[in-house]
């Protein structure tokens, strides 16, 4: 996926937005398709005027039909959505209209201009995601000198954008329609005025949550029921495996407490780890944790691309044992890697032994289509058969520990969590590939999670509609009944409780540490 | 101190009277006395030298410095790097421990002391010469720290009174004895001896990173065997955070134009094999640099470059941080942008237009300094890649061919590949083989090139057409290049100035 590096803060972005539509090299979705290769990394941003795009745009017949829309919403687009009335703020004039549905929505591309403000609009949780990023319910600058960078309609990619509260990110993201957008660190200044700083080095990333990206094009070496951008319920297997791998790593080694897992929309996840120390480290310690995370090393050159130290590290003793029957189960039995001749011939050039490799290539040359799980256990029952003399019975241990851990532990994009400016984006996002919605994973359930039951931005406007019909109650919530948000209609409530009760549990450390901080501090005085 | 009343009616003003005063006393300051050998450097000197001196002693720890950074470059192991230096310390930075009974200890220690400060002026003025310095006094700290002898050392540390690091007690001890025997690698038995320490994990990232310490909620237990790499560490950071006070601090330096040039002449002379290529003298070698002789000019390619050069007509595409090493290559040979857009255009031969123009477009005219923020374009974008960055940065990931073959291919790939390029003698192949055993990435690097030019190389020698300089180990992929393409052109009639004209 594309990641963008904020190489160089000077970088020109005029504070016109009209002005500042950049053409950027980035891939035209979220998760990048096919012929877009996993990096993309934006050196950094820079004013291409528009003025060669202009024409483009101008003569497209879409961009006419947004341009009115725009204005029909400037009339509304304060407002939350009519089923919210009590919780506006108090300059909310009358209950707002909606914009008129069009009843095929499920017809509809999910990058449509249409789909994305009723979007936006109706279901996107601005609210948690304020106090995600502020950590307070009160504006702080942790989110008034956030970045967020919008990749809009046209591809064009702008950056350094930053709001006071949500209400302001909402307004202008309604205005700018972005199909996706993605959040970078907290800088030492307000990102719009990093032009008007005397001293350019003043500006600077502070803190950024530690991230972490996995994606299943890594995978495609080792994977054989899909490849590219397609994802199933088998190889999802691995995404599974790497959460808990990742997950018990964090917690238990690094002591990190707040750490959300995001499914990135198409194939892949992204890690949040959200604790204040984790925020404020600076690069050479993401580099660090991403060092101790990292066991699969090596371009396609390297055939070995696990190297480790004996004896292994009690991270890896763990991560083996978490691995274990995943490999038994989701590998060896799901994936079957090495049905054929040519992928066994990748098992026996990972392992030690030239008589063993011998003797197991003759036994399954005449045995084809013996399965991966029978090829397996061959290994040992071959090996004890003694056709090896010199056989060095540690050094196959060893090796088979590399192929299970080859084969099932985490491939992390590791440039990622090194740098305190790479963007990520966004939790809640729309994948403008695949329409669905990038909703957090409850680790309690990691199981269960299924990447093809995520909602669809389109399925999920479908149910609003729907929800309307069942009750037979207006969306207005008369008869003083608590008001139901739009969200609540919608399969995409359960994940956004999830996300409350995580941004909760994240604020109420937050406070715990700054009262005891006051405490301290009135104690001393 | 407290001062008469007088001059404290205006704190501003007092400052200034004080100052003007004191320049003309004597200086109230604490004596340095050195008891220890090692010195991490806190206090800044205070008596007086010469002149002369002030440049000599500069100039001594400048020379060790430098070779320290070309041992680096070289891949030396430590032991291999304590006796190559150790001639060269003896002779321009002496350091004898306590025991020596030396009547020079403290005429050395003052000169290591002042050398150290006096670099600190030169080398804190640009991000960039500061990471250099701290990396290098770093390694110099580390040589000597290791070579100390051992009471003076266990002194040493216990003076600099580290606070953040706390015994792990026997309750702790047995609690995770499975997880402190298993990071335990040659003696079983000797590790219930051992003492650890504990620490928070953000004091010894290093040791994180290569997982040599055991982690538990967020406390890091580190066996005492490395307790020199946090010692080291503290080392680092303390002088990382001391440069950028004195970078912060050298705009006001009251200075009477004696030292500034000394100084800047100081930082200009730590030229090294890294100093970046200088883009101004790749067109030098002449030839015609453009896209459709890329395939022709190949032949001059290192490793490194053939491979990506090789990938990407295989596959018609590269990674992005291939692209950037191959692209910032082009650049360093002399290929243009315009020549550059072409060669890439031509190369992704599978995508269209305007999947090219919207995806990689960008980057290219980025790397070139065409786009980008104000110092990227007046910087006129990256310099090409060093082997010291290309070997040390971004090792290549899954589906990635950027690195150097030397030390990112295994054995059987880089066999293959080194014969393509046209290697076939087995010692060669023998040579790179234990070179890349030994992680001497640059000797396999520079065997191959040398085999490969053999009768080139003779010949220049034997006419005495290049430089002592030219013939030194090759430590940049346009070096390389250069080298090979001149070589290969001796011959060819052309203007004898184009040939003369070096690299750094």
């Amino acid at each position: 996926m594309p990641h963008s590096v904020a190489l160089d803060p000077q970088a020109t972005t005029s504070e016109d937005p009209a002005e500042a539509v950049m053409v950027e090299p980035t891939t035209s979705n979220g998760d990048s398709q096919d012929t877009a290769d996993g990096d993309v990394a934006m050196e950094d941003t820079t004013e291409e005027p528009t003025a060669e795009k202009a024409p483009t745009a101008a003569t497209h017949p879409k961009k006419d039909v947004k341009l009115e829309d725009l204005f029909a919403d400037v009339d509304s687009d304060e407002e939350f959505p009519s089923s919210r009335p009590n919780d506006v703020p108090p300059m909310s004039s009358p209950p707002a209209i909606l914009p008129p549905f069009p009843s095929d929505v499920i017809a509809m591309n999910a990058s449509d201009p249409e789909i994305m403000r009723a979007f936006y609009q109706r279901l996107f949780p601005w609210r948690q995601l304020f106090q995600w990023l502020n950590h307070s319910p009160t504006p702080t600058n942790d989110f008034a000198h956030r970045e967020f960078a919008f990749t809009l309609q046209n591809d064009a990619y702008l950056r350094y954008q930053a709001f006071p509260t949500h209400d302001l990110l909402r307004k202008d993201i309604l205005r700018l329609m972005p199909s996706r957008f993605e959040i970078g660190p907290v800088y030492t200044t307000n990102p719009r005025d990093r032009k008007t700083l005397r001293n350019s080095s003043a500006f600077k990333p502070l803190a950024k949550e530690l991230c972490f990206d996995i994606d299943l094009t890594d995978y495609d070496e080792i994977r054989t029921c899909c490849d590219k951008a397609n994802i199933c319920k088998k190889c999802w297997q691995f995404m599974t495996m790497a959460i808990k791998v990742l997950d018990v790593a964090l917690r238990d080694d690094f002591g990190f407490k707040h750490i959300m897992w995001v499914y990135s929309g198409r194939r892949g996840v992204h890690a949040w780890v959200c604790d204040k120390s984790a925020r404020a480290m600076p690069d050479q310690m993401r580099k660090a944790i991403a060092g101790y995370l990292e066991v699969i090393k090596g371009g396609a050159q390297s055939s070995k691309k696990v190297n480790l130290w004996r004896p292994l590290h009690p991270h890896l003793v763990r991560s083996l044992e978490i691995l274990k029957t995943h490999f038994q189960e989701d590998v060896l039995e799901a994936q079957d890697p090495w049905a054929n001749p040519e992928r066994a011939e990748r098992l026996l050039q990972l392992l030690p032994d030239k008589l063993l490799n011998e003797a197991l290539r003759k036994k399954w040359d005449s045995a084809p289509g013996r399965s991966s799980t029978s090829k397996w256990a061959d290994i040992d029952t071959v090996a004890k058969s003694g056709v090896s003399k010199k056989l060095d019975a540690t050094a196959l241990k060893e090796a088979k520990q590399d192929i299970v851990l080859e084969y099932t532990y985490p491939r992390l994009d590791i440039e990622v969590s090194k740098k305190l400016n790479h963007l990520l984006k966004s939790p809640f996002v729309v994948h403008p590939g695949t329409g669905r919605v990038c909703v957090p994973i409850d680790t309690r359930a990691l199981d269960e999670f299924d990447p093809t039951d995520v909602p669809t931005v389109q399925s999920l406007l479908a149910e609003i509609d729907a929800w309307k019909g069942e009750d037979g109650v207006g969306v207005e919530g008369v008869e003083g009944q608590k008001s139901v948000q739009d969200w609540e209609k919608t399969s995409l409530k359960p994940y956004v409780e999830l996300f409350r009760s995580f941004v909760v549990g994240l604020m109420k450390d937050e406070r715990d540490v700054k009262v005891k901080r006051k405490h301290e501090e009135s104690i001393q005085f | 101190m407290l001062r008469p009343d007088y001059n404290r009616i205006d704190p501003k003003r007092r400052n200034v009277v004080d100052h003007r005063k004191k320049q003309f006393s004597e200086a109230a300051y604490k004596e340095q006395n050195y008891p220890y050998r090692l010195n991490f450097y806190p206090d800044p000197p205070t008596a007086d030298i010469t002149l002369e001196q002030f440049e000599q002693w500069a100039i001594d720890r400048l020379r060790i410095l430098a070779e320290l950074e070309a041992c680096s470059f070289r891949n030396k192991s430590p032991a291999e790097v304590a006796t190559h230096m150790k001639p060269l310390l003896d002779k321009h930075l002496p350091l004898e421990s306590n025991s020596s009974q030396s009547s020079q200890l403290f005429a050395q220690r003052q000169k290591d002391h002042y050398s150290h400060f006096i670099l600190r002026l030169a080398f804190a003025s640009t991000e960039d010469l500061r990471r250099r310095f701290s990396r290098v006094e770093t390694m110099l700290f580390r040589l000597r720290f290791n070579s100390d002898d051992l009471a003076e050392r266990n002194a040493f540390v216990s003076s600099l009174d580290l606070d953040w690091w706390e015994t792990v007690s026997e309750d702790e001890k047995r609690e995770f004895a499975s997880q402190f025997a298993s990071m335990n690698s040659t003696r079983k038995a000797a590790a219930e001896e051992e003492t650890w320490f504990k620490v928070d994990w953000q004091r010894v990232p290093e040791l994180v990173e290569q997982r040599r310490v055991f982690l538990k909620g967020g406390k890091a237990f580190v066996p005492s065997r490395e307790q020199a790499s946090m010692v080291i560490g503290e080392f680092s950071t303390r002088l990382e955070k001391q440069l950028e006070l004195t970078a912060r601090a050298l705009p006001r330096l009251d200075e009477d134009e004696r030292l500034t040039p000394i100084l800047d002449h100081l930082s200009k002379n730590f030229i090294t094999p890294d100093a970046s290529y200088l883009s101004g003298s790749a067109t030098s070698v002449g030839g015609d640099m453009s896209a459709r002789n890329v395939d022709s000019l190949s032949q001059h390619f290192p490793a490194c470059m053939s491979h990506l050069h090789r990938s990407l007509r295989r596959d018609a595409h590269l990674k992005h941080y291939g692209r950037l090493q191959y692209t910032l290559f082009l650049k360093g040979i002399g290929l243009n942008l315009e020549e550059c857009l072409i060669f890439w255009r031509q190369g992704f031969r599978n995508i269209t237009d305007d999947t090219f123009n919207k995806e990689y477009r960008y980057n290219i005219r980025h790397s070139y300094g065409d786009v980008g923020g104000d110092s990227n374009r007046r910087g006129g974008g990256y310099s090409p890649f060093s082997c010291q960055k290309i070997l040390t940065e971004h090792p290549p990931g899954p589906g990635e061919a950027h690195g150097c073959p030397y030390r990112h291919f295994d054995m059987d790939n880089l066999n293959t590949l080194v014969q393509a390029l046209g290697v076939s003698d087995r010692n060669v192949l023998q040579g790179v083989r234990e070179d890349k055993e030994s992680q001497k990435y640059h000797m396999a690097c520079n065997r191959v090139f040398e085999h490969l030019h053999k009768q080139e190389l003779k010949k220049a020698k034997d006419e005495g057409i290049f430089t002592s300089a030219q013939l030194e180990t090759i430590v940049h992929p346009n070096e390389y290049f250069k080298r090979s393409f001149l070589l290969k052109n001796l011959d060819k009639p052309k203007d004898s100035s184009d040939v003369k004209v070096e690299g750094s």
